[in-house]
């Protein structure tokens, strides 16, 4: 059974600067007797007092301004970040998409990036070389697949990401925003790759700007706000209260019949 | 989710008429604290467990340096080769020993040194360097630690061939030793090693990761203990017998390190004086790296 639970939690990072991150201060400084005032590292309080408990079955979405600390709760929820204050459990596999780049090597092939980042996703070798083809069909990047990541265009790029990213079976999928990039007729498919995958995840949480991708995903929503939760409970009650309008209204008939059907498959 | 499409009915479809997701907060404190043995050893099992990850990435780091090149990692193996040819005569010469006996000395001494060398100076940056991976994917932070001593351990086995083909040319019988079982001690002490450097990377890994003037120190520090560790001095030979400093020798504790591997890998009597010391040297180290694991592993995320 996957949960995340978290405890009167709080982020705080040290901002260590050139000078205080050496050994100067903490040595001389001791040795000289003498402190100064600013001699404490200054701390950025990027979380205070988060209380959640998700279940399996939960799809939450993550809605607030730039920097209320959507993307540092992901990551203290996907377990990178330990609370400095509170608690923190993580039960069950996380598969974090935060950033499609982070280890891919643009020195080797596209056929051993998609090995090595399923690796980091907690995927096993074998379990990869079986999604090999599938993604390749997927990416449509056919023999490019055996050419170096460098020669790769962005989208590309993004493409073969998206193709390793959505070929997983995560338990927790936490989900950062930033996932485009990539021309709509592919994003379309994408979507439809990315819907499944949520569905074979456990859990999700997903944090965006995007009211139609967070009513296709998510039924329930977080509401941050300088790095609290501010609000709490179902996505269209967050969003109203978040947007200060009730987003389901606006929404063309054709979007939601297909935003019932995905849910009804699910 | 058979709500959805229950409650998707005309004229406004309320697609999440439904209990928030949170259930309620139990009420029990978690089970382990995060500073604690329990979860460095986690975080050590559990990076174990990931070994298919690191063992590809550790021959992924190799194989990247010599991408495109034409004999690949066969390189390491001839510089090490030509290192160690180059580093023989000129020994053999200062001090005055004869080929047969200092090279096969240099050349293994060296390959030693290269290994423990390797675990302390990017061991200062195997957290440093893997800042994307740490920010960005949930792992036990062994997983670099773990990686980094596989790449060592495998460049190790590459400098090997030079070994082999050192002491087919020079077999040990020319200087005082013979091929024997006791010769197989170089794979426990091999073993010791490895665990030193896991030992010595975590903890010089995080000490650098919170203070950034510790890489370029362990790099001059490990430059002048090159000098002071007899890897290609004889520290008992004639020539150095008479001198007074050459007792103070044995207080540096490389010295049993490497004479602990080099003397069964040359064939040479075992000098159980070495292993003693090894072995108090890896509880210690092994010690203050569990130390530093539980109280600075949760922070080594914060600091990179």
């Amino acid at each position: 059974m996957v949960s995340i639970d978290v405890w009167n939690a709080s982020v705080e990072f040290p901002i260590f600067d050139a000078k205080t991150r050496s050994l100067k201060k903490a040595v001389l400084g001791k040795a000289g007797g003498k402190i100064s005032s600013d001699a404490k590292v200054p701390v950025i309080e990027a979380l205070q007092d988060i209380n959640i408990s998700l279940r399996h079955g939960d799809r939450v979405g993550l809605v607030g301004h730039n920097g209320a600390g959507k993307s540092t709760l992901l990551r203290l929820l996907s377990g990178i970040y330990e609370p400095t204050r509170g608690n923190s459990r993580v039960v069950g596999k996380v598969a974090p998409v935060f950033d499609l780049g982070v280890g891919m090597d643009p020195e080797i092939s596209g056929h051993e990036n998609i090995i090595i980042r399923g690796l980091f996703l907690g995927m096993t070798r074998a379990q990869m070389e079986k999604r090999v083809d599938d993604i390749a069909d997927f990416t449509e990047l056919g023999n490019y697949l055996n050419m170096p990541l460098r020669t790769y265009s962005t989208g590309m790029r993004v493409r073969l990401a998206l193709g390793v990213v959505t070929s997983i079976d995560p338990e927790i999928l936490l989900l950062d925003e930033g996932i485009g990039a990539v021309d709509a007729a592919f994003l379309e498919r994408a979507r439809d790759r990315l819907n499944d995958l949520v569905r074979r995840s456990g859990l999700l949480v997903f944090a965006s700007h995007s009211d139609e991708f967070l009513m296709e995903l998510c039924n329930s929503a977080i509401w941050m706000d300088q790095g609290r939760m501010k609000m709490q409970g179902g996505l269209r009650e967050v969003l109203t209260a978040y947007k200060g309008h009730d987003p389901f209204q606006n929404v063309p008939q054709h979007v939601l019949d297909r935003l019932a059907a995905v849910g009804g498959s699910a | 989710m058979d709500h959805w499409q229950a409650s998707a009915n005309p004229p406004v479809p309320s697609l999440t008429v439904q209990s928030p997701s949170t259930v309620e907060q139990p009420d029990q404190a978690p089970p382990v604290p995060s500073r604690s043995f329990a979860r460095a050893r986690q975080d050590l099992t559990q990076g174990w467990r990931n070994r298919q990850l690191w063992a590809h990435l550790g021959w992924q780091d190799i194989k990247q340096q010599y991408r495109r090149s034409v004999i690949g990692p066969l390189w390491i193996t001839i510089s090490m080769a030509v290192t160690a040819t180059a580093l023989g005569i000129l020994y053999s010469g200062l001090m005055g020993q004869p080929l047969e006996r200092q090279l096969p000395y240099v050349a293994v001494g060296f390959i030693v040194w290269n290994f423990i060398g390797g675990c302390v100076n990017e061991g200062a940056n195997v957290f440093i360097a893997n800042e994307g991976l740490i920010k960005h994917l949930p792992a036990p932070i062994s997983v670099h630690v773990y990686r980094l001593v596989w790449r060592q351990t495998l460049l190790f086995l590459h400098n090997l061939v030079v070994y082999v083909a050192v002491l087919l040319i020079f077999p040990p019988w020319n200087y005082g030793g013979h091929i024997s079982f006791s010769m197989l001690l170089a794979v426990p002490a091999l073993l010791l090693l490895m665990v030193n450097g896991l030992a010595v990377s975590t903890f010089v890994g995080i000490v650098s990761t919170r203070f950034r003037d510790i890489p370029p120190i362990t790099g001059s520090v490990v430059q002048m203990l090159f000098f002071m560790t007899p890897v290609a001095w004889i520290y008992d030979s004639q020539l150095l017998h008479n001198s007074p400093r050459v007792k103070y020798a044995e207080l540096n504790p490389f010295l049993h390190y490497v004479e602990m591997i080099r003397q069964p890998m040359l064939g040479q009597p075992i000098v159980w004086r070495h292993w003693y010391v090894v072995l108090v040297a890896t509880v210690v180290l092994t010690g203050l790296a569990a130390i530093f694991l539980r109280n600075y592993r949760a922070r080594v995320s914060y600091w990179v």
